[in-house]
C-alpha cells in the first residue's frame, strides 16, 4: 500500500446528551480500510456498529449527535466538512445497504423510480438514460427480467429480490466504500448466502471497499479480510479474519466465538452464551467495560475493574485491549476455550 | 375497480335509507312513544286555537293520519318518482327527487336546499383551503424545528385553536374586525357571490378565517405528529443515504407519506362541513344549510330536517369514496376490494 489508506477512521467518537446523561455510542474508534478489502465489524446489539457507519455517512443529525475525531475518505475528511460537502460525497463516493430492506425503501415509489433518483443527484443525465441504468443495475444484481421489474413497487418483490434491489441502488453510482448494515438478517438462510455471494462478485467487480456490519461471525468468517470487535463503543479486538477465528485474544472475543452456533457439534451440547447483557452506554463500567462479564478479569489483581486497557498488538497486525499478560491469554485459549468451540 | 365503484355506491345507497329511516323515527315514533297523538301532532302545526276541523285537515294534508310506514314510504317514492300534493282543491306534483313539501312554508323542499347550498358551499371550499395550507405549513416546520420557540409558540397557539368554541372566537372577531374597526362587514352581511363578488368576498372573510383557526389548529398538531412519525423512518434515511438534499427528502419522501392519513381526515370534514357549519353560520347570520337545519329543527319542519340530514350524509358518503379512491392512487399497496 502506498500512501494514505482509502478509508481512515481516527479516534471517531458519537456521544448522544440526553438528559439521563450523555450516551457515548462510539467511544474513540480508530481503523483503517483499503480499496478492495472487507472489514466486517462484529459486536452485540448496542455495541456501536451501526451508529459509527451511519457517522461515517453523516447522517447523524448534528443536533443531537456529538461527533468528534476525523474520517478520512480519498483524502478529504469528513466529520470537520459541511453538511452539503457530506451529502455530495453520500450515495456517489459511499453508499449503504441497510438491514431491512421493505422499510427502507419508500412504499410509495417504484423500484426504478428509488434507483433512478439515487443515480440522478450525482449524475446530470435525462430520466431515461437513468432509467436505463437502473434496469442495467437491477439486471446486475440478478433480478430476473429487470425491464419489468423497474415499475414494481417494493412490496411487490420478495425480501431477497428487494435486498438485491437495495444493492442496486447503493452501487447506482459506483461507489468505493459500500457499508453493509447487516445486510442479510431479515433474510432466510438460502437467500443469506446469495445474497453474500453477489456482494463479493460486485466487489471484485467494482474493487470497492466493504464495511460489513454484523452479529453473524459466520458472515464474517465468510466474506470480510479483517475483523473489528466492538463492545460498548469501543474496539476490543482488530485483527485478520484468520487471526481472530484461530488465536482470538480476548475475552469477549471468545465468548462470541463460543456462542456460534454449529452444524458439526451434537445437538445435545449447549451453546456457551456470554452471561449478562451489554452495559449501558451512559454509564460504562470503570477500567475494562467487559469486566462484570469477564471470566478472567480476576486473573488481574484489580486492573480490570480500575484501569481501561488500551489496544496493543498481540502479534503483527493483531490488536487487543485486554489487561490478561499475552502467554496467560494463550495458554487460556489452548486450554480452555478452543476445546470447547 | 369499477366494481368497487358501484359497490361503494349501492352502500351508499344503503346508508342514506338508513340515515332517513332514523331521521324519520327521531320525528314521528318517538313523540307517540312519548304518548303524543297525531291530533296532538296536527295541532302543532296549524296555529294558535286550532279547530278541530282544522286539525282534520292538516293531518290528511300531510298525510299524518296514515301509519308512519306508509309516510316513510309515500316519502322515499318521492324521491324515486316525485309525488303529488294536495293543497286545498289544487293539486301540486313534484318531480323526482321530490324531498317533500316544508310543513311550515308549503314550499318544495328540495329548491330550498339548492337556494341554500351555495352559502355554505363558499364558506366550507374558503375555509377548507386557508386551514389546509396554513395547518400544514405550520405542521411541517414546527416539526422540523421541533422543541425551537416557533414549534413552542405555535403548538399553544394549536391547542388554543382546538379548545376554543367557534361561537367565542367568531364572535371575538366579530368585535374586534368588524364593530371596533370596521375592516369586514358583520354578521348577516352574507350575498351570492352571483350578486356581489366582493361584498361575497368581503362577508366571507371573518367566517372563513375563524372556522380556518379551529381545524388549522387540528391539521397542524395532526401534520407535526405524522412529519415526526415520518420523518424517523428507515425509508427517510435511506433517502439522505442516496445523497439526497434535505429539500427532497422532506417535500418528496417526507410531506407525501405524511400527508396520506390527512387526506382522510380531510375528507370527513369536508364532507360534514357541506352539510351546514352550524355554528359558524349561525355566528355570522349565513343562510346556509346549517342555519336552515337549525331552524327546521326548532319548528319541526320535518322535511326540510329530513332533506337536509340527507344531502349531509350524501356529502359525507360521497367525499369519502372520492378519498378512498384518491388513496388508492396514492399509496400503491392499498387495493380497492
Amino acid at each position: 500500500m502506498t500512501g494514505e489508506p482509502f478509508l481512515s477512521v481516527r479516534d471517531l467518537k458519537i456521544h448522544f446528551p440526553t438528559d439521563d446523561g450523555i450516551v457515548r455510542s462510539v467511544d474513540g474508534l480508530t481503523f483503517d480500510l483499503e480499496r478492495g478489502r472487507t472489514l466486517g465489524i462484529v459486536g452485540e446489539s448496542g455495541s456501536g456498529k451501526s451508529v459509527t457507519s451511519l457517522g461515517i455517512l453523516g447522517l447523524h443529525n448534528r443536533r443531537n449527535a456529538k461527533v468528534s475525531g476525523e474520517i478520512w475518505l480519498d483524502g478529504k475528511e469528513l466529520v470537520g466538512a459541511s453538511p452539503d460537502e457530506v451529502r455530495r460525497q453520500r450515495g456517489r463516493k459511499m453508499a449503504m445497504i441497510f438491514q431491512d430492506p421493505l422499510s427502507s425503501m419508500h412504499p410509495f415509489y417504484t423500484v426504478g423510480k428509488q434507483i433512478v433518483e439515487a443515480y440522478r443527484v450525482h449524475n446530470d443525465v435525462s430520466k431515461s438514460v437513468a432509467r436505463k441504468h437502473a434496469i442495467d443495475m437491477l439486471g446486475r444484481v440478478g433480478i430476473p427480467k429487470p425491464d419489468r421489474r423497474v415499475d414494481d413497487y417494493p412490496h411487490q418483490f420478495s425480501g431477497g429480490m428487494r435486498q438485491r434491489a437495495m444493492i442496486a441502488m447503493a452501487l447506482s453510482c459506483d461507489p468505493e466504500l459500500l457499508i453493509a448494515d447487516e445486510p442479510t438478517t431479515a433474510l432466510d438462510v438460502t437467500v443469506q448466502a446469495q445474497i453474500l455471494d453477489l456482494i463479493r462478485d460486485l466487489q471484485e467487480e467494482f474493487n470497492s471497499a466493504i464495511i460489513m456490519i454484523t452479529h453473524d461471525l459466520g458472515v464474517v468468517a465468510e466474506l470480510a479480510d479483517d475483523v473489528l470487535v466492538m463492545y460498548a463503543g469501543r474496539c476490543v479486538e482488530q485483527a485478520s479474519v484468520d487471526d481472530v477465528f484461530h488465536a482470538p485474544q480476548h475475552p469477549y472475543t471468545w465468548g462470541l466465538l463460543g456462542s456460534m452456533p454449529r452444524l458439526d457439534r451434537a445437538r445435545s451440547e449447549r451453546l456457551n452464551p456470554i452471561k449478562g447483557s451489554p452495559p449501558s452506554l451512559i454509564n460504562v463500567p470503570n477500567g475494562c467495560a467487559f469486566h462484570p462479564r469477564c471470566a478472567y478479569a480476576t486473573l488481574n489483581g484489580g486492573r480490570s475493574e480500575s484501569e481501561r486497557p488500551e489496544l496493543t498488538e498481540a502479534a503483527p497486525g493483531h490488536l487487543a485491549a485486554c489487561h490478561l499478560p499475552l502467554d496467560r491469554r494463550r495458554e487460556i485459549w489452548e486450554s480452555e476455550i478452543r476445546p470447547t468451540l | 375497480m369499477l366494481a368497487y365503484i358501484i359497490r361503494r355506491l349501492i352502500g351508499a345507497v344503503l346508508m342514506l335509507l338508513l340515515v332517513s329511516l332514523v331521521t324519520f323515527g327521531i320525528f314521528f315514533w318517538i313523540p307517540k312513544l312519548a304518548g303524543q297523538t297525531t291530533d296532538q301532532l296536527a295541532a302543532a302545526y296549524v296555529g294558535k286555537a286550532p279547530t278541530a276541523q282544522a286539525i282534520q285537515d292538516t293531518k290528511e294534508r300531510l298525510g299524518l293520519d296514515k301509519p308512519v310506514i306508509v309516510q316513510y314510504g309515500t316519502y322515499l317514492k318521492g324521491i324515486v318518482a316525485g309525488q303529488d300534493f294536495k293543497a286545498g282543491p289544487v293539486v301540486d306534483h313534484c318531480p323526482a327527487p321530490c324531498l317533500g313539501y316544508s310543513f311550515r312554508t308549503s314550499q318544495p323542499v328540495l329548491p330550498q336546499l339548492m337556494d341554500r347550498a351555495p352559502a355554505t358551499l363558499s364558506l366550507a371550499i374558503g375555509a377548507s383551503i386557508i386551514w389546509l395550507a396554513a395547518g400544514i405549513s405550520i405542521g411541517v416546520l414546527s416539526a422540523l424545528r421541533r422543541g425551537s420557540i416557533w414549534d413552542r409558540t405555535a403548538m399553544v397557539i394549536a391547542l388554543g385553536g382546538v379548545s376554543l368554541p367557534i361561537y367565542f372566537t367568531g364572535l371575538v372577531s366579530l368585535a374586534i374586525f368588524s364593530y371596533s374597526l370596521g375592516i369586514f362587514p358583520g354578521g348577516g352581511s352574507y350575498v351570492p357571490f352571483t350578486q356581489d363578488p366582493g361584498t361575497w368576498f368581503q362577508s366571507l372573510v371573518l367566517p372563513w378565517v375563524t372556522l380556518a383557526f379551529l381545524y388549522a389548529a387540528m391539521y397542524a398538531r395532526l401534520t407535526r405528529a405524522g412529519m415526526l412519525e415520518t420523518l424517523g423512518e428507515d425509508y427517510i434515511r435511506t433517502a439522505r443515504a442516496k445523497g439526497l438534499p434535505e429539500r427532497t427528502v422532506i417535500t418528496k419522501h417526507a410531506l407525501r407519506s405524511t400527508l396520506t392519513p390527512i387526506l382522510t381526515i380531510f375528507g370527513l370534514d369536508l364532507g360534514l362541513m357541506l352539510g351546514g357549519a352550524v355554528l359558524t353560520e349561525n355566528t355570522f347570520s349565513i343562510p346556509g344549510l346549517g342555519q336552515l337545519a337549525i331552524s327546521s329543527i326548532g319548528t319541526g319542519d320535518l322535511p326540510v330536517v329530513l332533506g337536509v340530514t340527507l344531502l349531509a350524509a350524501f356529502f359525507i358518503v360521497m367525499i369519502n369514496l372520492v378519498v378512498d379512491l384518491l388513496y388508492a392512487a396514492i399509496d400503491p399497496r392499498v387495493r380497492l376490494g
